[in-house]
């Protein structure tokens, strides 16, 4: 059904556009206004003022060190497997390569590269890591002059991972081993 | 040959040109700048040589983007000049000069100035000043219908036949609306219009509704917002200026700022006293060298008044419809500026 929508006409003091025009010009000189000498800019200049990132966020993931500086990540290259855009490249210690810079520990990787350029920031390392020795951090921004420059290896993950503490599960295992050379047990 | 006119002629050519060009490149600047504090931004506030940052005072002219025009303009020269396949190689390349050369020669008759020592602050003291002004300023439609036809493309042309529609009917308003001013003078001299107005007072107490006419026909001629239609980059792409890229881009920028810049000048010149101040002495023509310069900067600073309005309109309305533009030119201007003219020829005859 048709509807007849029935529009008021203007009077003679709006015909004139006269009290749009005002209208415009008391829009236009608040906001001038508020930018100028109140300084409510709502632009947020990047490089220098930045967003908090809330806790949680998914950055680029690092890889991480204990709280007694240790290398935490065991080699285990579940999370080059579980890795989407295959972004992780780990190249094991082999059998006589470099052991773990800690007692019960089995091994460490001797190169741990993350392609930055194909990660995809999903968390997915983060979560399927058994010695939570991977997580993804609060970088966003990651520039670089080439692509080879954003090929991170282990050196560099780890320095920028920083330490993240948390429980220490070769620790546990070293003292029930140390506990268990004298009789009756004790821990 | 009379050398020491050719020679002033020149030196004045050249300033005045110069000074034009950098208001125009300055005055993109300001108009981004306006734009970002009335939509709550902060506008260019980047480009600077490298040095800026040691010099006191430099961040504070980075922050206002007195560098951003450089760069523009740098940008503008080493951009690759693409001739598109399919335009009429002829007009296309025509027609920015075409429409540029008219926006820089409007700015020949007006007087910045009254005079410096012996030397009147106009470039050419016509006795036709007005007549001068509104035959260059029609040339300038040329450009704009030739680019559009020369694009070989449907969006330019449609640019093109709005902006000719639209330039035609604003220029009999605006033709119309100066007449009471002429008649409230009785001369066509620019200069002796100020010096009339030094003496009555400014000519928009006189003649307010030439004024408003003659200003709303002015944003028209210069296809500035609320009359874009030629330009209409959210219907037309951009245009008449579609199909071009680089430094014919830029006449086209060039054209439609120095049209604003002479604009402004005539608004001043005719409506607000030129380069003439009701106090401090600066009324009359000038008498020291100082006062020559002060009346100049009086001139330059009611231009810029004039302006920032230009800009500041810009971003507070919305496009007019066609027909709203059409009506607006033909059935509510032109009866208004026809009245007007009754009214001042009717006044003036009661009076003498």
């Amino acid at each position: 059904m048709a509807v007849v929508v029935n529009r008021k006409s203007l009077t003679f003091w709006e015909k004139l556009y006269l009290p749009a025009i005002v209208g415009g010009l008391k829009v236009t000189l608040k906001h001038a206004y508020n930018t100028l000498i109140l300084r409510k800019v709502v632009t947020m200049e990047y490089p220098e003022q930045k967003w908090t990132l809330p806790t949680g966020y998914r950055g680029a993931p690092y890889l991480v060190k204990d709280q007694e500086g240790n290398t935490k990540c065991v080699s285990c290259q579940l999370c080059e497997f579980v890795c989407p855009p295959k972004a992780i490249r780990i190249t094991p210690p082999g059998e006589h390569g470099q052991k773990a810079d800690r007692t019960n520990a089995e091994k460490m990787p001797a190169e741990f590269e993350i392609n930055m350029l194909r990660c995809i920031f999903c968390g997915f390392c983060q979560e399927v890591c058994p010695e939570e020795a991977i997580f993804l951090q609060q970088d966003y921004s990651l520039t670089a002059l080439s692509r080879s420059e954003l090929i991170y290896n282990k050196e560099k993950l780890l320095s920028l991972g920083g330490e993240v503490g948390g429980i220490q599960k070769w620790k546990l295992k070293f003292d029930e081993a140390k506990a268990q050379e004298n009789f009756p047990v004790k821990l | 040959m009379d050398w020491n006119f050719i020679i002033f002629s020149i030196v004045k050519i050249a300033i005045v040109v110069g000074v034009v060009q950098g208001l125009v490149a300055y005055s993109v600047l300001a108009e981004r700048k306006i734009s970002a504090w009335i939509q709550d931004r902060v506008g260019p506030n980047r480009t600077a040589p490298p040095f800026m940052k040691f010099i006191p005072g430099g961040q504070f002219l980075t922050r206002l983007g007195i560098f951003q025009p450089l760069a523009d303009g740098l940008k503008f020269m080493f951009k690759e000049d693409f001739t598109p396949a399919g335009v009429k190689k002829i007009y296309f390349f025509l027609a920015p000069a075409v429409s540029v050369i008219p926006a820089m020669l409007t700015v020949a008759v007006i007087p910045f100035g009254s005079n410096i020592g012996a030397q009147k602050m106009v470039i050419a003291d016509l006795n036709v000043g007005i007549l001068y002004t509104f035959g260059i300023v029609s040339m300038g439609v040329y450009g704009i219908v030739l680019a559009g036809y020369a694009a070989n493309s449907k969006y330019p042309m449609f640019g093109g036949i709005r902006s000719s529609a639209q330039m035609i009917s604003y220029e009999i308003s605006m033709g119309m609306s100066v007449i009471p001013v002429l008649l409230i003078v009785g001369n066509l001299n620019l200069g002796q219009i100020i010096s009339w107005q030094s003496t009555h007072g400014w000519m928009v107490v006189y003649a307010p509704i030439s004024f408003i006419i003659f200003m709303v026909a002015s944003f028209a001629e210069t296809n500035r917002t609320p009359f874009d239609l030629p330009e209409a980059e959210t219907e037309l792409v951009g245009g008449y200026h579609t199909e071009y890229g680089s430094m014919k881009f830029a006449l086209f920028f060039l054209a439609e700022y120095s049209n604003m810049v002479s604009s402004s000048a005539m608004m001043v010149t005719l409506f607000f006293g030129g380069w003439t101040l009701p106090f401090w002495g600066l009324d009359h023509a000038a008498i020291s060298l100082g006062m020559g310069i002060a009346q100049i900067f009086v001139f330059l600073a009611k231009m810029l008044f004039f302006m920032v309005v230009f800009i500041w309109v810009r971003w507070m309305f919305p496009r007019f419809r066609y027909d709203q533009l059409m009506d607006l030119g033909w059935r509510r201007f032109l009866p208004l500026a026809l009245v007007n003219i009754l009214i001042t020829a009717v006044w003036l005859w009661l009076r003498s």
